[in-house]
C-alpha cells in the first residue's frame, strides 16, 4: 500500500541537479523498526549522496536523518506506522524509490 | 597539574598512566577540560569508536563463525550506532562548546538516548535500551582505558583510579600490572585498603572527585607516602618523583634485609611480629618478609563470591596456609561477615544499621550449618602445622563465647565419631574488640587461652565512628585517650591472668603506634605482611625501657591531637624522615 505524493520544490527545477523528492509508505514489516530492518535502511541510504530524511506520521515528531541507526530506532515505528521518506540532492528521486520499496518489501527480510 | 591530598593506606611511590575504572557501573564524573585539551579530547573520541568498532567487528566475525549469520547481526546495529557521523557530531560539539571530557560528552549523549527509549510503548523498541548502554559502556571502556576484565591483561604497569574497588575487584589486583591505586572514597581500615596493603600496592584513599580530573591514559604519580596524588604532573615534578620512588625502593631494599634478625629491642625485650593475612598464599610470602606466624588469618575472604565454598574447599585453604607458615603458630578467625553481599543475601530484610546488626560471630551463631562446616575444616586442618588456633570475632558477651565454644565441642564430637583426626587440645581465643568485652576483660580471660586486640572495631565502636566513612574519619583515631587507656587496660589484665595478648588491629602496622604499645606491655603484634620490616627496624633500634617512658607520658595528655604530635615526635627520632 504505497501512495505517492511526489513534491517537487519551487527551487528544484532551477538548479538542474538538485532534486527534492518525497513519499510516503506504510511500515507492513511485524517487527517495525527493529535493528535489523534499520540496519538495512541505513545500508541503503548511504549509497546515495542526497541527505535523507524521515518522519513517523503516525507520531508526528521532528523529522529524523534517513542515515543514522540510532534516530532510525529513535523514531519507534512499529508495525502499521505511516512514513514520510524524504531526500534533497543529485540522486533524491532514486534514494526515495530505493527506500520506499525496502520498507514495502519488508526490508528483504525472512519473516 | 592537579594535586590532590587523600590517605595512603599503603606505602609507596608510583608512576604512571591511568586506567579510570568505574565500580558503579561507569558512572561517568562530570569533567570539564581546558580549552587547549578540546582536540586531545576529539582525538580521544575517535579512537574510543573506532576502537569500540574494531572490537565488535572481531566480535560479530567470531560469533558468525560458530553462530551463524543471523546471530553475528545483532552486532551490526552496534557498529551502525558507532558509525553514526550525526551521534558523533552531537558528542564532539559537546567537547567542542561545553568542553566536556570524551567520557561524559558520550555518556551525556546515550543518556538522553536512553531514557527516550524508557518511554516507548512498544516493548521490543524500549528493550533497545539495554544495546544503548551496552555500546555506551563499550565506548566508555575503550575512552577510559582497559575494563576490570582487561585488567588481567595488561601489557605495561598502570595506575589504577576509581570511585571504588569491590573486594572481589582489589582481590583481582596482584595478578595484573597495576602499579598503584587512587580511589575518592574509603577509608585507612576498610576491606579495600587492607587488601592493598597486603599486596604492597601504593594507594591513596579518600580523594573525593579525583576520578573527575583523569582520563585514561593521563600520567599519574601516587605518593603515598606523603598522602598525595598528582595527576599530568609537567616535567620537573615528573623528574622530583623519579627520584623520591628510587630512594624509597632502596629504603625498602635495606629494610629487607632485616629479614633474618631478630625483633628485639635494645635492652633484650623480644618481640613477636605476626602477619595478618586474607589468602592461604600469603602465609609463605610473610614468612619471606619475617613474620613469625600468621597472628590473623582472615577466613571471610574465601566468602565473598557467589558460591559458598564447601568444608573440603575450606580444609584445603586453610591447610595451605598452615603449611605455609612452616610450622610457625597460625591463627584462624571464624569468618567475619557483616554488610557485605553474603549475609545480606540470607537476611530478610535490609539492616538499617549492619555495622551494629546480624555480623561475625552473631551471623555465625544464627547460621549454625555453615559455622560448623567451616569449624569442621578448621579442625581438620590442625594436625598440618605447629600450633593452629581457632579465634572468635566480635565477642561482646559471655554468652555468645560459650555458645561459640559448644559448637566447637559438637563439631569436634561429630568428627571423632567419624574417626577424623584433629587436634582436640586446639588453643581457643577471642577478638577484644567490643567496647562491652573490653570492659569485662578479666571474665573473658578465664575462660579463653588468648586474646587479640581488634582496634579497628574497637575504635570504631568505642568512638561511634563508622571506619569506612570518611566524613566521620576525623572522629576515628586509635590515639583517642579513651581507646589508650582500653588497650592499656586489656594488655594488663591478660597478664594478671596469664592470657596471651596480642593486637592485629592497623595500630599494630603503624610505627607511630610501636613505642606506645611495646610501653603498654604489648609483646605480640600482628600486621600486614608488608609492615614487618619498617616496625622491625623500630624495635630494633628503641629500648622498653624508653617505650615505657613513652607509653606513660601518652597516657597524660587529653586529646588525641596531644597524643599523636608527641608521638610522632619520639618516632622520629627513631626512623628516617621518609617513613612517617
Amino acid at each position: 500500500m504505497v501512495s505517492e505524493v511526489i513534491e517537487k520544490g519551487p527551487g528544484t527545477h532551477v538548479s538542474g541537479s538538485i532534486e527534492q523528492v518525497a513519499r510516503e509508505v506504510t511500515i507492513t514489516h511485524r517487527q517495525g523498526f527493529h535493528t535489523r530492518p534499520v540496519m538495512k535502511f541505513v545500508d541503503m541510504a548511504q549509497r546515495f549522496v542526497a541527505e535523507i530524511s524521515v518522519v513517523s506520521l503516525t507520531r508526528e515528531e521532528e523529522a529524523v536523518d534517513g542515515k543514522s541507526a540510532m534516530e532510525l530506532m529513535l523514531l519507534g515505528a512499529t508495525q502499521g506506522t505511516r512514513l514520510r521518506i524524504s531526500a534533497v540532492g543529485p540522486d533524491a528521486a532514486g534514494a526515495v524509490d530505493a527506500l520506499v520499496e525496502l520498507v514495502r518489501t519488508c526490508f528483504d527480510l525472512d519473516e | 597539574m592537579d594535586k590532590l591530598s587523600g590517605i595512603a593506606v599503603s606505602p609507596g611511590v608510583a608512576i604512571a598512566e591511568a586506567v579510570v575504572l568505574d565500580a558503579e557501573e561507569l558512572r561517568i564524573p562530570r569533567r570539564i577540560v581546558p580549552p587547549e585539551e578540546v582536540a586531545t579530547e576529539i582525538e580521544r573520541l575517535d579512537r574510543g569508536i573506532a576502537d569500540s568498532i574494531a572490537g565488535l567487528e572481531s566480535q560479530r566475525t567470531s560469533v558468525r563463525n560458530s553462530l551463524g549469520a543471523n546471530a553475528a547481526d545483532v552486532f551490526n546495529w552496534h557498529i551502525g550506532v558507532l558509525n553514526d557521523a550525526g551521534q558523533r557530531r552531537e558528542i564532539a560539539e559537546l567537547i567542542k562548546e561545553r568542553f566536556y571530557s570524551a567520557a561524559y560528552a558520550t555518556s551525556t549523549v546515550m543518556r538522553k538516548q536512553q531514557r527516550r527509549f524508557l518511554s516507548m510503548t512498544d516493548p521490543l523498541l524500549a528493550e533497545r535500551i539495554r544495546d544503548v548502554q551496552d555500546i555506551e559502556r563499550r565506548l566508555l571502556r575503550n575512552l577510559l582505558g582497559a575494563s576490570g576484565e582487561d585488567m588481567a591483561h595488561l601489557t605495561r604497569e598502570i595506575i589504577l583510579v576509581a570511585h571504588d574497588l569491590s573486594t572481589s575487584q582489589t582481590a583481582l589486583l596482584p595478578e595484573t600490572k597495576v602499579a598503584g591505586v587512587a580511589l575518592d572514597v574509603g577509608g585507612p581500615t576498610s576491606h579495600t585498603a587492607i587488601l592493598l596493603r597486603s599486596w604492597g600496592h601504593p594507594a591513596v584513599v579518600g580523594l573525593n572527585e579525583f576520578t573527575g580530573m583523569v582520563s585514561g591514559g593521563d600520567t599519574v604519580i601516587v605518593d603515598a607516602v606523603h598522602h598525595v596524588v598528582i595527576a599530568n604532573p609537567d616535567e620537573e615534578v615528573l623528574e622530583q618523583y623519579r627520584v623520591r620512588q628510587a630512594s624509597y625502593v632502596r629504603l625498602t631494599d635495606e629494610l629487607g634485609s632485616l629479614r633474618d634478625l631478630p625483633a628485639v629491642t635494645q635492652d633484650d625485650v623480644t618481640i613477636q611480629l605476626m602477619a595478618n593475612i586474607e589468602y592461604p598464599r600469603e602465609a609463605e610470602a610473610s614468612v619471606r618478609k619475617g613474620a613469625d606466624g600468621v597472628g590473623l588469618y582472615r577466613t571471610e575472604f574465601l566468602f565473598l563470591r557467589e558460591v559458598e565454598p564447601d568444608e573440603d574447599e575450606q580444609y584445603a585453604a586453610y591447610a595451605a596456609a598452615i603449611r605455609g607458615a612452616g610450622g610457625r603458630p597460625v591463627t584462624i578467625r571464624t569468618f567475619d561477615l557483616g554488610a557485605d553481599k553474603v549475609t545480606q543475601k540470607k537476611s530478610l530484610e535490609q539492616e538499617r544499621n549492619p555495622m551494629l546488626g546480624v555480623r561475625s560471630i552473631r551471623f555465625s551463631l544464627q547460621h549454625l550449618g555453615m559455622f560448623k562446616i567451616q569449624l569442621r575444616a578448621i579442625l581438620r586442618a590442625s594436625p598440618e602445622g605447629g600450633g593452629v588456633r581457632l579465634m572468635f570475632p566480635l565477642i561482646s558477651s559471655l554468652i555468645e563465647l560459650r555458645q561459640a565454644k559448644m559448637t566447637l565441642r559438637d563439631a569436634m564430637e561429630d568428627l571423632e565419631e567419624e574417626g577424623i583426626t584433629f587436634c582436640p587440645d586446639i588453643e581457643v581465643g577471642m577478638m577484644m574488640e567490643t567496647p562491652a568485652a573490653a570492659t569485662q576483660c578479666r571474665q573473658f580471660a578465664r575462660e579463653v587461652s588468648f586474646v587479640s586486640i581488634g582496634t579497628n572495631d574497637l575504635i570504631q565502636y568505642m568512638l561511634a565512628a563508622d571506619r569506612g566513612n570518611e566524613r566521620v574519619s576525623r572522629y576515628y583515631s586509635a590515639a583517642h585517650p579513651a581507646v589508650l587507656r582500653t588497650i592499656r587496660d586489656i594488655i594488663r589484665t591478660c597478664g594478671r591472668e596469664g592470657v596471651q595478648c596480642s593486637l592485629c588491629g592497623e595500630m599494630a602496622g603503624e610505627p607511630m603506634y610501636t613505642l606506645l604499645l611495646i610501653g603498654l606491655g604489648l609483646r605480640t603484634f600482628s600486621m600486614a605482611p608488608n609492615n614487618i620490616p619498617e616496625i622491625k627496624k623500630l624495635i630494633r633500634s628503641c629500648t622498653a625501657a624508653k617505650a615505657e617512658r613513652v607509653a606513660r607520658r601518652a597516657l597524660t595528655f587529653d586529646t588525641d591531637q596531644q597524643v599523636v604530635n608527641y608521638l610522632r615526635l619520639e618516632t622520629l627520632k627513631l626512623l628516617p624522615v621518609d617513613l612517617i
